[in-house]
């Protein structure tokens, strides 16, 4: 059993591959409340996938690199989102509808620049699906540096994204400067997607965000136990999710997304159950 | 609502300092107030005043633009036309305005304890990057005494009963240290007996100077429990004691044939407000 255990962690890349994979767990699990409450979860698919086109670019004007590639997803990523903010604000169309439209564009904008290369497959497929057992030192640094800061801006608004997304009107009678709380919020989930991108990719990005938090979700009462367990639940579910990954030698954004989901519809089931025995008991 | 619906506020500005009141003007000056919407003026050229401590009931048919004049007069909508000063000075500076909302507009899953949400309205008076102090706590502790929800402080919101709910906003505006409170349908929903313990905490806001709007769709109700009995219907059919306000000619101004007028027993009119069951339909 121990053996087991052990086995992969011999492995440095193994190593900074969970590291990352539990940092960013936590990351976006604690900000993924947020998310949850508030009904992003469609904006924060839409932004992961908007990335796309910037990391293409990266990926041409460098000619392969992987190091500034980072920065280039953040920068599309602030950039989107922000645009994505702006055009939600129009009155005539729709927010739904203008993600929409925004977000299909950018996700084939980048299909196409990364298909007019001729071996793209490959890529395409880090891209999209992850490449956590690939991730170097300093993208370790990078990823703890910037999650360590999205955790840090959270905790000092907490009390004011917990208004907003609770009461808006309160917010707005209270005289909190709702608009740029807004937009960091919409940048702290930018950041977020972009240091996960090489661990689930931008295709499954969105479960990191919302599956653990609302696993939580329904088996909390406040809003900083909810960010907690959520932060555990991710954390534990990228282990699990890595060691099932090197065992049954399947991908491992895949392994660690599935793991979150079986551990979802595990609660889901006991949470339902537990509802429904009570209430045939009342 | 949509996370991103700004749409509504037009000018929201952080302000690090409130406006300060000034104690000889009225808690609320309305003077030629016009909001007008692509569809047409949902308010038409309002005056009013309230005097501090003073309880309004605003009563009048769906869409006569209640929620309207209640988001004006909260600083979240800007008037097309005309004057609004609380205390003296233009709403959207201050803090000290407290708006309770429907029971229905709320999310009671939201993973919040009921001292959470009354906390949530010290936000304006802790500022940016501060936590609650323990002064902070004995407020929250204080109001839910006064509303008398302290033993319920740590439940989660969803298990209050409507009544409960109503007074913990309501504590929530006291932790907010609002001088002037506007509140939505507070009586939907709620029994006779969850209507009387929500009476008694606005009679103690009264007796502690608090200023209190609350729109009705029960105008028996508005005539006996309150100061003065406001009628809107987009414009101010009248406002003063139930006896002037609430006379016939009015009411079918207000509600038009929507009013029927019914003799009651003892001489008075028993009014049925048929159109009314289902909720606000304000253009807002």
């Amino acid at each position: 059993m121990l053996e087991t255990l052990l086995q992969p962690l011999q492995y440095p890349f193994m190593l900074r591959g969970m590291a990352a994979a539990v940092l960013v767990g936590i990351v976006c699990a604690v900000l993924g409340a947020y998310v949850v409450l508030r009904g992003m979860a469609f904006f924060g698919d839409a932004l992961a996938h908007a990335i796309l086109p910037g990391l293409a670019v990266g990926y041409l004007v460098g000619g392969g690199a992987r190091e500034p590639l980072f920065w280039w997803a953040l920068g599309t990523a602030v950039v989107t989102s922000l645009g994505i903010g702006a055009v939600s604000r129009n009155a005539r169309i729709k927010e739904d509808t203008s993600i929409g439209i925004i977000f299909a564009g950018m996700f084939a904008l980048g299909i196409a620049l990364i298909s007019s290369v001729r071996s793209y497959t490959v890529d395409l497929a880090h891209f999209l699906f992850g490449d956590v057992l690939g991730v170097g030192s300093q993208d370790l640094l990078l990823t703890a540096i910037f999650g360590g800061l999205v955790l840090l801006v959270v905790f000092l608004f907490y009390k004011e994204f917990m208004v907003l997304a609770f009461d808006p009107v309160l917010a707005a009678t209270l005289r909190l400067p709702a608009r740029l709380l807004d937009n960091i919020l919409i940048v702290l989930i930018a950041v977020a997607i972009v240091v996960s991108l090489q661990t689930v990719g931008v295709a499954l990005m969105v479960a990191m965000l919302v599956t653990p938090a609302a696993t939580a979700f329904l088996l909390t009462r406040r809003l900083w136990k909810m960010m907690g367990l959520a932060a555990l639940i991710a954390a534990l579910s990228a282990v699990v999710g890595l060691y099932l990954s090197y065992y049954l030698n399947v991908a491992s954004g895949a392994a660690i997304v599935l793991t979150c989901t079986a551990v979802f519809l595990l609660v889901w089931a006991a949470t339902s159950l537990n509802r429904r025995v009570r209430a045939v008991a009342r | 609502m949509t996370f991103l619906d700004r749409s509504r506020n037009p000018k929201l500005t952080f302000l690090a300092h409130p406006h300060p009141h000034s104690p000889d003007k009225p808690i609320l000056k309305v003077e030629g107030l016009t909001v007008e919407y692509d569809s047409g003026a949902a308010l038409d050229n309002l005056d009013f005043m309230l005097q501090r401590g003073e309880r309004l009931a605003v009563v009048g048919p769906n869409g006569a633009g209640k929620s309207t004049l209640f988001k004006v007069i909260a600083g979240i909508l800007r008037p097309s036309r005309g004057l609004v000063e609380v205390a003296g000075h233009e709403p959207g500076g201050h803090i000290c305005i407290a708006y309770v909302p429907q029971r229905t507009q709320v999310d009671w899953n939201f993973p919040a304890t009921v001292a959470d949400v009354v906390m949530m309205g010290r936000a304006g008076k802790l500022g940016l990057l501060r936590w609650p102090t323990t002064h902070d706590w004995k407020l929250v502790r204080q109001a839910l005494a006064t509303v008398r929800l302290l033993d319920l402080a740590d439940r989660q919101i969803q298990q209050l009963s409507g009544g409960q709910q109503q007074r913990m906003f309501i504590a929530r505006a006291l932790a907010q240290e609002a001088e002037l409170i506007l509140m939505d349908e507070p009586l939907t929903g709620l029994d006779s007996r969850a209507q009387e313990e929500l009476f008694s905490v606005l009679d103690m806001l009264h007796e502690q100077g608090v200023t209190v709007m609350v729109a009705l769709h029960d105008l028996k109700i508005a005539g006996e429990r309150f100061d003065r009995v406001m009628l809107l219907n987009r414009h101010l059919v009248g406002i003063g004691s139930a006896e002037t306000v609430l006379d016939p000619a009015h009411l079918v101004d207000a509600y038009g044939s929507h009013l029927r007028l019914l003799p009651g027993t003892d001489g008075t009119l028993a009014l049925g407000d048929s159109c009314c069951d289902d909720g606000d339909h304000d253009h807002a």
